[in-house]
């Protein structure tokens, strides 16, 4: 095998390392020489978007991600947050968009793997998994086998691995036919004087290899990860990693086995660029030179060159730097587990990044310029252009039982049960509330009323008519969905896909989208505190919707008293809570406008973040107090859709008053923000507008009543459960057995 | 009753399995690694659900050609229970300690749902807490419990009474020949079920049906 180290560098091949040309430039600045073959493919794998955040870092520092229960910020594998009782929830969300829409199976599964890895790598143990998904539109030819395949590598990896997936989100739209999104969520618990960093120390300890040995697969996987489709995509295929999630469950027990020794001091995952960024990101953080020797590396094939060693992205690895006397107690854990574990290299005082390859050095590197020193760039941004506000003269009109029954048919509205059953919900046996309510829940093990809530949201219709209004929203509507359950949303994890940044106009979506949720998470002191941002989700120059996808966080002191969505029983009273005067009529970029008449007109509905946080907390504690028995936030499809589902998920009906003189359509279909429905038993009524409501300052109308098995909203047809039932469950059995387009 | 719950790698629900058992015996049950050289005495032997070895030849295949299966088995035939869940019961059909293989759904795809049980056999150490033709609450969470036997072997499980459970209601998530749920061995000693009783035993769960099966065995005198 013959490997030659030192090719000319040409104009060329810089360019298909995805390095700029000014980029290069300043490689040979810093390193004072050309770089060799494998250097090249050091800094292409350090530098490009995915891994230096070069085109972000401006902006995501901007937001709040600090707070009193918080341990750990972004800068870390995840974020961790206090719960109390000496524990911890470990938590971050990660995209796999480009490698799931090459393939489908295996680029979501190494998603949901690469995130559990993440969280253990902290040493918690993963108690729950969420995933956001976004496909192109339904009728579009590839849709149905990507979410076929997106779904199946998703609980095909979660579901061996062995943790629940409690929540997430799945969405079409014609805007991501060339570039799907699969945001994988994962959370873990751990003790909070038991968590585990990336940051080396001492110089001369041994950084040591672990878990599944090194192949081809995933060479270059971050570098393609940064850069646009074209017509080319299907070439890409061999820069998809290849996911074993029997490896993956193996090296969790092991690794939390190893740390329980004392013998860690530090540990990073090897994921994006693999062994290159997790020995650099070790040493840059701790201040130290990092020397790799390759020959001790295991492989999974012979003849693999330093170049591909140290670009692979095969999965299930893990690098250390350990305590030396303890390294026999830490084989014997690997040996139990049978995994690899190989010293591979040690720690130095020169801060350089050192790699030898047959006795040869192939690589020698300034090690902070690569890590914590990489480029940054401030984007040129412009402002996104404001929609006009929709003409109240201009509302497109439905029978209002059909209309109601069409959007809950409809891909946007329809159960996605097709998609949650095919994940393990339960396992573990602490989920206390499964997919299909506003937030999933669980148990904290160990604590007799503690339990944890789950929500991702975000509403990109919105954040593409005002992306800044879209940020403000998609944490808004987390807050809220955790508020329903009777949570205290304590932190966030973001998500960003855009298109291209090097574009104005779609820098200035993420410019604008940040600066929403900043502001958001400050005023409802929900910090962020882990994220990814994935851009370049462009085909042939077609961006996607700006997509800020938010992970939330809950903590609920009591599970036996939380809320769900469900009405808990006939005849109790149903209360509109936090709308404006006029219940709420806001059809601008609404489903409404969207599913049945193809409209994205208006602006998105706005979010006023002092009424959110006052609506929130009265809920919250109505919910304690145990006066709320049912609660659910309205979103999409507003009043109609929320209080069918209600309905279905009890199996109650309701009948819902009409306000005089309005048109109902806005008024039943609006999506006002800040909204939640609430019922209480008729006699905690009195109580409640006696006692309780005039010191509120919320507006919060008894709208109308549970019981009998229809739903009659105002002067309409009631609609029985069972007629909603068959719309809502229908859409995507039938869907994905294309017996619909 | 003292009980070992066994742990292959790749297993995922011996931690509810425990669980389940605790909390239902008020004692932890013996935990053992495949590679222990001791099997401790116990009356009960459990294999919990997940993916031993990934399921990557076919589900419960390897696990069921390891050393320890063959203790397992010498303790069966010596009477010692032995309760196989979900990739337990496929461990047990693959190592010929029950009849009839599982094969992948019948829909093709993971399936994680709560079903209905009717209890076909309540005169056994594992179902005497339910009565016969019970219908019980019960979730499954997998991708190969389609149970098939050929006609020979399915008229002797069904004629002597080895079935210990079936889908009812038209619940059957996986195509199940019979809607067999669970079988018992020809002594009643080994049972096999694909659905989780582990993962309904207290409020928190939503319902406590799962949990007879566990505090029956438990309260056996050994």
């Amino acid at each position: 095998m013959s490997f030659n180290n030192h090719v000319v560098i040409t104009p060329q091949l810089v360019a298909d390392h995805g390095l700029k040309l000014d980029e290069y430039q300043k490689i040979l600045k810093l390193i004072g020489r050309a770089p060799t073959y494998t250097e090249l493919g050091i800094f292409s794998a350090m530098w490009n978007e995915h891994c230096s955040y070069k085109s972000s870092k401006k902006w995501l520092r901007t937001l709040p991600t600090t707070g009193q229960l918080v341990i750990q910020g972004p800068g870390e594998n995840a974020g961790v947050v206090d719960i109390g009782d000496g524990q911890a929830v470990v938590f971050k969300m990660e995209s796999h968009n480009h490698p799931s829409y090459i393939e489908p199976y295996q680029g979501a599964a190494t998603g949901v793997g690469g995130i559990l890895r993440d969280v253990f790598t902290m040493g918690a143990r993963p108690v729950a998994v969420m995933n956001a998904l976004r496909f192109g539109a339904p009728e579009h030819e590839k849709t149905r086998h990507l979410v076929s395949g997106v779904v199946a590598g998703i609980g095909g990896y979660g579901n061996s691995f062995g943790v629940p997936t409690v929540g997430g989100e799945v969405e079409f739209d014609a805007r991501y036919n060339g570039n799907i999104l699969v945001n994988a969520f994962a959370a873990g618990l751990a003790d909070t004087d038991k968590i585990f960093y990336s940051k080396a120390r001492g110089v001369g300890q041994p950084v040591v290899y672990l878990g599944a040995k090194t192949g081809r697969d995933g060479v270059g996987g971050a570098t393609m990860a940064s850069a646009e489709f074209g017509d080319e995509i299907e070439e890409k295929r061999p820069t998809v990693q290849v996911g074993d999630p029997f490896t993956e469950k193996r090296l969790l027990e092991a690794c939390l086995e190893l740390m329980a020794t004392g013998a860690v001091i530090a540990i990073q995952d090897m994921g994006a660029a693999g062994l290159t960024s997790s020995s650099v990101e070790m040493g840059a953080k701790g201040d130290l030179g990092i020397e790799l020797d390759l020959d001790q590396v295991p492989t999974r094939e012979d003849g693999m060159t330093p170049y591909e060693m140290m670009l692979s992205e095969s999965q299930e690895r893990m690098l250390m730097v350990l305590h030396p006397e303890k390294e026999a107690e830490a084989r014997a854990v690997f040996d139990k587990w049978e995994l690899d574990f190989a010293t591979v290299g040690r720690t130095t005082d020169d801060l350089r990044f050192r790699v030898l390859w047959k006795g040869e050095e192939v690589a020698n590197l300034p090690i902070k310029d690569l890590g914590d020193q990489a480029p940054e760039y401030d984007r040129p941004w412009s402002v996104p252009g404001m929609p006009r506000p929709l003409d109240p003269d201009d509302i497109p009109q439905m029978d209002l039982a059909d209309a109601l029954l069409r959007l809950l048919a409809s891909p946007a509205l329809s159960s996605r049960r097709w998609v949650y059953e095919q994940y393990d919900t339960l396992i573990q046996g602490n989920t206390v509330q499964r997919p299909g309510g506003d937030a999933g829940v669980i148990r904290v093990e160990g604590h007799a009323t503690k339990a944890l809530a789950f929500s991702s949201d975000v509403t990109p219709r919105y954040c593409e008519a005002d992306p800044y209004e879209g940020g403000k929203q998609a944490v808004a509507e987390c807050w809220r969905n955790l508020t329903a359950t009777g949570a205290d949303p304590i932190a966030a994890t973001d998500n960003l896909n855009f298109g291209n940044p090097e574009r104005p106009e779609i820098m200035g979506q993420l410019v604008h989208a940040i600066k929403g949720i900043g502001e958001a998470c400050r005023a409802l002191h929900f910090p962020i505190v882990s994220g990814n941002v994935s851009l370049y989700n462009e085909t042939n120059g077609r961006g996607i919707m700006p997509t800020p996808t938010i992970g939330g966080v809950g903590l609920i002191p009591d599970w036996s008293k939380m809320a769900r969505a469900a009405f808990a029983a006939e005849g109790e009273a149903i209360l509109l809570f936090g709308a404006p005067d006029w219940w709420g009529t806001h059809l601008g970029q609404s489903v409404y406008l969207a599913q049945l008449f193809g409209r994205r007109d208006g602006t998105p509905p706005p979010v006023d973040l002092d009424h959110e946080r006052k609506v929130g907390d009265l809920v919250r504690i109505l919910i304690r107090d145990g006066v709320a028995t049912a609660v659910h936030d309205l979103s999409d499809g507003g009043l109609a859709v929320g209080l069918a589902e209600m309905a279905m998920a009890s199996g109650i009906g309701a009948t819902i008053n009409q306000l005089d003189g309005g048109d109902p359509i806005p008024l039943f279909f609006g999506e006002d923000q800040g909204r939640y429905l609430v019922t209480m038993q008729r006699d905690a009524l009195e109580t409640f507008y006696d006692e309780v409501y005039p010191y509120a300052g919320v507006f919060a109308p008894w709208i109308g009543n549970t019981g009998g098995t229809t739903l009659t909203l105002g002067e309409a047809r009631p609609v029985p459960l069972t007629e909603l039932r068959a719309a809502y469950e229908g859409w995507f059995p039938e869907y994905m057995k294309g017996e619909i387009s | 009753m003292k009980a070992a719950v066994v742990v292959f790698p790749g297993l995922n629900r011996d931690r509810d399995m425990i669980a389940a058992l605790t909390k239902i015996g008020g004692e932890a049950p013996a935990v053992v690694w495949h590679k222990d050289a001791e099997f401790p005495k116990v009356d009960l032997i459990v294999i919990p659900g997940g993916f031993s070895y990934g399921d990557y030849l076919r589900a419960g295949a390897i696990a069921a050609r390891s050393p320890l299966m063959e203790t397992i088995r010498a303790r069966a035939a010596q009477g010692v229970r032995v309760l196989g869940v979900c990739n337990g019961f496929q461990i047990l059909t693959e190592a010929q300690l029950l009849p009839g293989v599982l094969m992948r759904n019948a829909s093709l795809r993971f399936v994680c749902r709560e079903v209905k049980l009717k209890v076909e056999n309540a005169a056994t150490d594992f179902t005497r807490g339910y009565s016969a033709g019970q219908i019980i609450r019960c979730p499954v969470a997998h991708h190969d419990g389609n149970y098939f036997a050929d006609a020979e072997t399915l008229a002797r499980v069904e004629g002597n009474g080895q079935v210990a459970f079936r889908y009812a209601e038209g619940t059957n998530p996986n195509g199940s020949i019979n809607d067999i749920a669970g079988v018992f061995s020809a002594d009643r000693n080994v049972l096999g079920l694909m659905p989780h009783p582990e993962n309904l035993i207290e409020a928190a769960h939503g319902g406590t049906d799962g949990r007879a099966l566990f505090s029956a065995l438990l309260q056996l005198a050994a």
